[in-house]
């Protein structure tokens, strides 16, 4: 305290005399204000003129010329010729504390003489304030300032990291160099906002501005609120108290745009490769050895390339030895929030959580350390490879297929065999749907969630995801819960087209099911169909016959009462002329579900029968008595024969007795 | 079989050539019918949609159906002209070869014989002495002519519906069409099967078949005792007694039988299914 009230008394005292002497400013000019004043120094002329117009202007101009060359008595003049160097720490005393610790400032102790000093930055005679538009430390001109030296092809870019060459373009670029240049924002970040202007210190030091503790920090000096935009990542509070688990600002927001540094100083990959390169490096779980090898080759061609191991593996510190240990699980949410949102909330997160050994985590579809993006082909999550993915475990015979439910039996192979399947493992089309375009990758619920992307609810969205067209035809269709408001359980996609058996549309085994399907709900209107020859043909085994679709329409079923129907007045001929070229208006009167048991409805068609019933009635029962009777009466008449020829045959006999008697 | 017993015995030609030929095209293209068109019928059943699948699918049952329609017309056809001919030959007007003795159609005799056979049914009179045609066989004969054409008119709508209905035929009359197309048929088939087999074949005394619509030839034993009527014509008139002769041979007899008892025996099956299929199967 006694230190500081001190300095601030000897700094009273030279400001007070400093703006005393200034009227003495006029007799330096005298001298130095003629332009052909030079010296010799270390054998080249240098010119020791000073524009008093400009030294006018700056913000030195109360302080006369010894406020700072305090060696020049101007009561001794001409004063000696080799003065003292200015030290700008009389006044400005912490700035220069700063330098002194700098980056620059130790550069230049290293004898790097482009080094920079003050008045590198601030110039001698000529300095102005940082708030004036001339100033070459005004904030607009702060890039260009550092950009002397740290532009791309300087001498100073040929030494710093090669990463780094391109700091002052890629800050052009970035979204605080636009806001800075394209918009003339001087509220945006400058160089020296975030490195500081005089406190320059390297990332690896922990004073450091940018070191990885202290950029939130630094970041926040503008971007106050960024608690609130980022509490995914952040979660509250956790950057404050727990830094190491999460990302920090330029993690995700590269400082220089493209610029990738993620402090592998402090923890550089090969620090862990060291142990986890071997291949016995084990740990025991739950008594059995479990490898903790990494395949770092593996590694550097797997998605996470560019990720140092501890951008995963956060939790590690110099503190623990090895820096390692219990370092727990990796939380792929840092980076993958909505992802493991997603998985949180779906059943293999709830059970996996549950402690269900059964359940998969991120690792168990991604593989560890050779994750890989789904877009490569070798990767388990590319598309052709997800059904033997989810297989593992939802194949018939595996745990899970036959554990949960009895319907699921068949899944892999049903789905082989399905339209889906075929496209994709056939034809190779990566389009076509696989398990995670229906269940969705992280999301997977049973049907029965309303969450669930195959609830019945929700499954016509789903299947629009590619099936668009057909989408918007079904929801103005009369099966559109939008169109009709009922109770009943209206047919969504896979009603008609199943699940994991679906079929192609134009092949026998879909044309000859979608009666029983439609049956499903209009059993009476199918059983009519069946009296018909459409419907009984079809139960011959006909494909071409006409089925409900062919007639109703297939996603765009409307009544037939609506003019867009293809049931409609104007519609139906045409309809019908789909198989029947010569469809004409009174063809299309024919009754397609007509049925004769019904007498209000169809009158002509009851009476018809009935008659014909009686016609045969009438007919079978009078020929049948007429058989019975005859019948009867024939087999009389044949006994009455046979008796009559053994009557006869005992005649003959008995005489022939006789004769034989006479004989 | 009423085997002659005495070789020396003369034999009666019953029916020309031509009307066993028309008749041997009625019973194939009958039973095709029937076959055929009972699958659509009864398509509702496991039972005849294996027999569809066993004929080669409904494309082929229907074609089937189709060609056997066309026979029919055929037949139908060759018999109208048949009796022009007749006509032409015998050189006499319509009505009276439609009043003769040898005509088919029914007159007040078939009412007296009807009514004297159920007498002899009930044991309240003989047998009546029956002509060349009894009241039972005009019954068949014109039954088939009633059925080709209800049956036929009909299937005609069901073959061409288009053409008829840009005729003006209202479509509910497709409808209509199926019904009675069906329905007669059922009759048509169940009256062939079991009756015109009884009354033809398996009644008592001439099972357990007669095989004169094929051979054409029967005994004059057996129309004296059959037909007493017609044997006193025949006895009478010189002109018909030129048709007798000698039996027919033992080939065309064989043959005879062989296919008669296919066709009786395909019958038979087919109005078993039928009926099984009406009782336990059809819905």
């Amino acid at each position: 305290m006694k230190k500081f009230v001190l300095a601030q008394f000897i700094f009273f005292v030279s400001v007070i005399s400093i703006v005393a002497q200034s009227k003495d400013d006029k007799v330096c000019l005298d001298c130095h204000g003629d332009k052909t004043l030079t010296t010799t120094r270390n054998g080249k002329q240098v010119s020791l003129f000073i524009n008093g117009k400009s030294f006018a202007g700056s913000i030195h101009e109360e302080i006369s010329c010894t406020g700072c060359h305090s060696d020049i008595d101007p009561n001794n003049l001409p004063h000696s010729e080799k003065l003292s160097k200015v030290n700008c720490a009389t006044c400005h005393e912490t700035p220069v504390q700063h330098y002194e610790r700098s980056l620059h400032a130790e550069a230049l102790k290293k004898g790097l003489t482009l080094a920079p000093t003050c008045v590198s930055c601030h110039s001698k005679h000529e300095i102005l304030s940082s708030k004036n538009l001339n100033s070459r430390t005004y904030v607009m001109n702060i890039p260009a300032l550092c950009g002397q030296c740290h532009k791309e092809g300087t001498q100073v870019s040929g030494m710093v990291n090669p990463e780094e060459r391109k700091v002052l373009s890629d800050y052009s670029e970035s979204i605080h160099g636009e806001g800075l240049f394209k918009r003339g924002l001087i509220v945006t970040a400058v160089c020296t906002s975030c490195h500081t202007s005089h406190d320059i210190l390297p990332h690896t030091n922990p004073a450091s501005t940018i070191n990885r503790n202290n950029i939130a920090k630094t970041c926040t000096q503008c971007h106050r609120q960024i608690e609130q935009v980022h509490t995914k990542v952040i979660r509250g509070s956790l950057w404050e108290k727990q830094p190491n688990k999460i990302p920090v600002c330029i993690d995700c927001h590269a400082p220089h745009k493209v610029r990738k540094v993620f402090y592998d100083d402090s923890f550089p990959d090969d620090k862990c490769m060291k142990c986890h390169g071997q291949k016995e490096l084990t740990k025991i779980v739950n008594g059995k050895p479990v490898s903790l090898y990494v395949n770092y080759d593996q590694f550097k061609n797997s998605a996470h390339t560019n990720n140092p191991c501890i951008k995963c593996h956060t939790n590690i510190s110099n503190s623990k030895n090895p820096v390692c240990l219990n370092s727990g699980k990796v939380d792929c949410s840092i980076c993958h929030t909505t992802q493991v949102d997603d998985y949180n909330i779906s059943l293999h997160g709830q059970k996996h959580y549950q402690g269900d050994k059964t359940a998969p985590y991120c690792i168990d579809c991604h593989t560890s350390h050779n994750v890989q993006s789904k877009k490569n082909i070798t990767s388990p999550t590319f598309a052709r490879n997800v059904p033997e993915l989810c297989g593992k475990c939802h194949r018939e015979g595996k745990n899970i297929a036959t554990a949960l439910d009895e319907s699921k039996l068949g899944i892999v192979a049903n789905y082989r065999e399905s339209i889906h399947g075929k496209g994709l493992l056939q034809s190779g089309l990566l389009v076509t749907a696989t398990c995670v375009n229906c269940h969705s990758s992280h999301r997977e619920l049973p049907k029965k969630d309303p969450r669930s992307t195959v609830n019945p609810n929700n499954i016509a969205t789903t299947c629009a995801q590619c099936h668009l067209g057909v989408y918007e035809e079904f929801k103005n269709s009369i099966h559109s819960p939008d169109v009709t408001k009922t109770n009943q359980k209206l047919p969504v996609c896979n009603d008609c087209h199943r699940s994991h058996e679906i079929n192609r549309v134009d092949l026998s085994d879909f044309r000859t099911q979608i009666i029983n399907q439609c049956g499903k709900c209009h059993e009476k209107v199918s059983e009519t169909y069946f009296d018909t020859f459409h419907g009984k043909v079809s139960k011959l085994g006909s494909v071409r016959a006409a089925r409900c679709y062919d007639c109703h329409g297939a996603h765009n079923i409307l009544p037939a009462s609506n003019p867009k129907s293809k049931l409609s007045h104007n519609n139906i001929i045409e309809t019908c002329q789909k198989c029947h070229p010569n469809s004409n208006r009174k063809f299309v009167g024919y009754l397609t579900h007509a049925t004769h048991h019904n007498r209000d409805k169809y009158p002509y068609l009851f009476y018809t029968f009935w008659a014909m019933v009686l016609l045969l009635v009438g007919t079978f029962s009078f020929f049948g008595i007429h058989t019975i009777m005859w019948f009867t009466k024939s087999l009389m008449e044949k006994k009455k024969h046979k008796i009559e020829k053994k009557k006869a045959v005992e005649i003959s006999q008995t005489i022939e007795n006789d004769d034989e008697r006479v004989d | 079989m009423n085997e002659p017993l005495n070789t020396n015995k003369k034999y009666y030609e019953r029916f020309d050539a031509y009307s066993r030929f028309l008749h041997i095209l009625v019973i194939t293209s009958f039973i095709s019918l029937a076959l055929t068109g009972m699958i659509i019928k009864f398509s509702g059943t496991g039972l005849f949609q294996t027999i569809s699948k066993m004929m080669g699918g409904y494309a082929v049952t229907g074609f089937i159906h189709r060609v056997a329609a066309v026979v029919t017309f055929i037949y139908f056809f060759l018999h109208i002209g048949y009796l022009f001919r007749k006509k032409r030959k015998k050189g006499v007007s319509f009505t009276s070869l439609l009043k003769g003795e040898n005509s088919l159609v029914p007159n007040k005799n078939d009412l007296k014989e009807l009514i004297a056979t159920m007498k002899w049914f009930v044991g309240k009179g003989s047998r009546p002495l029956y002509g060349r045609w009894t009241y039972w066989e005009k019954f068949d004969y014109w039954a088939v002519f009633w059925g080709v054409a209800v049956i036929g008119s009909s299937g005609l709508i069901l073959w061409f519906p288009e053409f008829f209905t840009n005729l003006g035929l209202p479509g509910t009359f497709i409808n209509i069409a199926t019904i009675i197309h069906s329905d007669e048929a059922l009759l048509a088939v169940g009256f062939i099967f079991s009756y015109h087999f009884f009354n033809t074949h398996f009644r008592p005394d001439k099972f357990p078949m007669d095989t004169v619509i094929f051979t054409g030839k029967v005994s004059l034993d057996e129309i004296k005792e059959d037909r007493p009527r017609e044997y006193e014509t025949i006895m009478q008139d010189p002109e018909l007694q030129k048709k007798l002769g000698d039996p027919p041979p033992v080939f065309l007899s064989r043959a005879a039988r062989i296919f008669g008892f296919t066709a009786l025996t395909t019958g038979i099956i087919l109005i078993i299914l039928i009926i099984y299929s009406m009782i336990f199967l059809y819905q």
